[in-house]
């Protein structure tokens, strides 16, 4: 019978769950990044980018 | 011809290339005659001759040309490099219309199974593929490598990296796409759908992708625009990705190095997840992302509007990277793979429904404040159809990726039209679109030849499309019922063979449907072929014609 909790499941099961929150909070600082107050005169030029090159 | 100057040296990269592909037909030579098998042998000849003529093209490249290399500004202004995106827009029409004529005459096949001449090389089972990577390697992709090549010049103001290399990139995909289709026709395949290519071609492709890569990437990184347009992430993004899908799907062990045939690394349901791994992300990357990154620049371009909203367009991008990677086990419901696993990519397929439509919305909304172009603008109503049909087709991808809608459809003609409607009307609109605005911009003319001949080439277009999926949507879901339908003793009520004879109407008016297609694409030939040989050139303002201020 293999034991539930041995150091390296316990290791190899924290690396495979871990990365559900990791991608879930890069995705939410992305979001927070993209609605940041400062940066929307920034975007709202890059949006113009196409249109104003040579 | 022009004397080379004293100061005139030969770059490394021309020195360096020449000598690899010297060495390349030497050991090509050999693999010729040492070959296992013609196929192989025709293929080791054709790489001789063509890394000969590499040779001599480069040397003759090097005479022709001034001792200095051409500068990256001239007079504080980017000197855009615009011959190899000629060369891809040359050779997306070509492809297009080749892979499109396939298409209408597997079509046909299916109709009337006599027109496949009993032959094996123009049996469906070796024309199938030829179309498939034609329309979405050969077209779709030279499409892709030419417009990242001057949207990431042109959003970056600068000059394309490399001197040999955008070259290499072009012409060897080509090359590659030569030696696929060549091979498909002679038997060659490694029967992995959308992924046929054998060993050799698979090295020579990764060799072309990394470079594809580096160009790309050092354009950007020597870029003066600080910011990093959106939709230079989407190219990279498919870039990368695609060079991940590549190199994850094929690994595979040659039965020789002299012959063409080889075997893949791994067996069974590892294989088949590997497989639509490769096979949905190849849709998500290649199909999707490339193809946003053409929205995102030419829409907003076209419509002289700024795009509706930067914000969504970079949670539209992180999303779909997020999502797009699960969704693979969909293409495998009620097989061998682990039920989790089925029931994993459902639920990211139906999560994909929200940045599939936020990035529809964001296309179609750079409209507001520029609607009535629509009217007057065939290109633009192009271009936005194509996204209308983007919004269709995901809408309907993770419909039919549910396991009770998936057990109807699995394995019809469904399946087909939805591909086709995704494939017609989103990658083939968009980027009939794309070469519409691209092919004035880089030969450097006022406008197109006529604009009446794109309406034409819309509305034919357009007709073939609808004939194309609905004629597979009632002929899919007829399929699927006469597949499951028992009678009251459970015994099936229909054979095999009385399925195929319903479908026979239907094959017909898809055949008329991308015989359309066809036809409306060869309009846009002699369109862009006025286009460049008498096309009014655009006149650069001269600095004296400036007004005084």
């Amino acid at each position: 019978m293999k034991a539930i909790l041995t150091l390296d499941n316990l290791a190899s099961g924290l690396v495979t769950t871990i990365w559900t929150p990791i991608f879930v909070a890069i995705f939410l600082a992305i979001i927070a990044y993209a609605f940041w107050p400062r940066n929307k005169s920034a975007f709202d030029e890059a949006a113009r980018l196409p249109l104003r090159e040579e | 011809m022009s004397q080379p100057s004293i100061s005139k040296t030969m770059t490394t990269g021309e020195s360096g290339l020449s000598v690899v592909f010297a060495v390349t037909a030497f050991l090509c030579v050999i693999a010729s005659a040492k070959a296992l098998d013609a196929p192989f042998a025709f293929h080791a000849a054709l790489s001789a001759f063509a890394s000969l003529a590499a040779v001599f093209c480069i040397v003759n490249r090097y005479f022709d040309r001034p001792a200095a290399l051409p500068p990256a500004e001239i007079n504080g202004r980017p000197n855009y490099n615009m011959g190899p995106i000629k060369f891809t827009a040359v050779m997306a029409m070509f492809w297009g219309i080749a892979g499109f004529l396939v298409g209408l005459i597997i079509a046909s096949q299916l109709a009337w199974p006599a027109l496949n001449f009993d032959l094996p090389w123009t049996s469906f089972g070796r024309l199938r593929p030829l179309h498939t990577s034609a329309v979405i390697f050969a077209f779709g992709g030279n499409v892709l490598i030419g417009t990242s090549f001057y949207v990431v010049q042109k959003s970056c103001r600068a000059r394309l990296a490399g001197d040999l290399a955008p070259w290499f990139v072009v012409l060897g995909y080509n090359y590659f796409i030569l030696v696929a289709g060549t091979g498909y026709l002679l038997g060659v395949t490694q029967s992995k759908e959308y992924a046929e290519p054998e060993w050799y071609a698979d090295l020579w492709l990764t060799i072309v992708w990394v470079t594809y890569l580096l160009v790309f990437l050092v354009t950007v990184i020597k870029r003066k625009e600080p910011h990093i347009f959106v939709a230079n992430w989407f190219y990279l993004a498919f870039i990368v990705t695609i060079a991940v899908l590549h190199l994850g799907n094929n690994p595979a062990l040659p039965v020789s190095v002299f012959g063409s045939k080889s075997y893949v690394a791994w067996g069974g349901i590892q294989d088949a997840m590997f497989q639509w791994w490769y096979g949905h992300n190849a849709v998500g990357f290649f199909l999707t992302a490339g193809f946003l990154a053409i929205m995102y620049y030419f829409i907003p371009k076209r419509a002289e509007r700024p795009i509706y909203s930067y914000r969504l367009s970079i949670i539209h991008f992180w999303a779909l990277i997020f999502l797009y990677i699960w969704a693979g086990p969909h293409h495998l419901h009620y097989t061998a793979l682990p039920d989790w696993t089925q029931t994993l990519g459902m639920t990211f397929s139906i999560m994909l429904w929200m940045p599939s439509w936020g990035g529809m919305i964001n296309g179609l909304m750079t409209l507001s404040g520029a609607w009535d172009k629509l009217r007057t603008d065939p290109v633009l109503r192009m271009l936005v159809v194509s996204v209308a049909f983007y919004g269709m087709s995901t809408f309907e991808g993770p419909m039919m990726s549910i396991k009770v809608v998936n057990s109807l459809s699995h394995y019809t003609d469904w399946t087909i039209g939805h591909v086709h409607s995704g494939a017609l009307g989103w990658v083939g609109f968009v980027s009939f679109g794309a070469l519409y605005c691209l092919v004035p911009w880089v030969w450097n003319r006022k406008g197109l030849y006529s604009l009446k001949l794109v309406n034409w080439h819309f509305w034919i277009a357009t007709l073939g499309i609808v004939l194309y999926i609905s004629a597979m949507w009632v002929s899919g879901i007829l399929q699927g019922l006469m597949w499951r339908a028992y009678t009251s003793l459970g015994f099936l009520e229909y054979s095999f063979i009385e399925t195929v004879e319903a479908m026979h109407p239907f094959y017909i008016i898809r055949a008329a449907g991308g015989g359309l297609f066809l036809i409306g694409a060869l309009i846009m030939a002699y369109n862009l072929w006025m286009t460049v040989r008498v096309g009014e050139a655009e006149v650069q303002m001269p600095v004296a014609l400036q007004p005084a201020e």
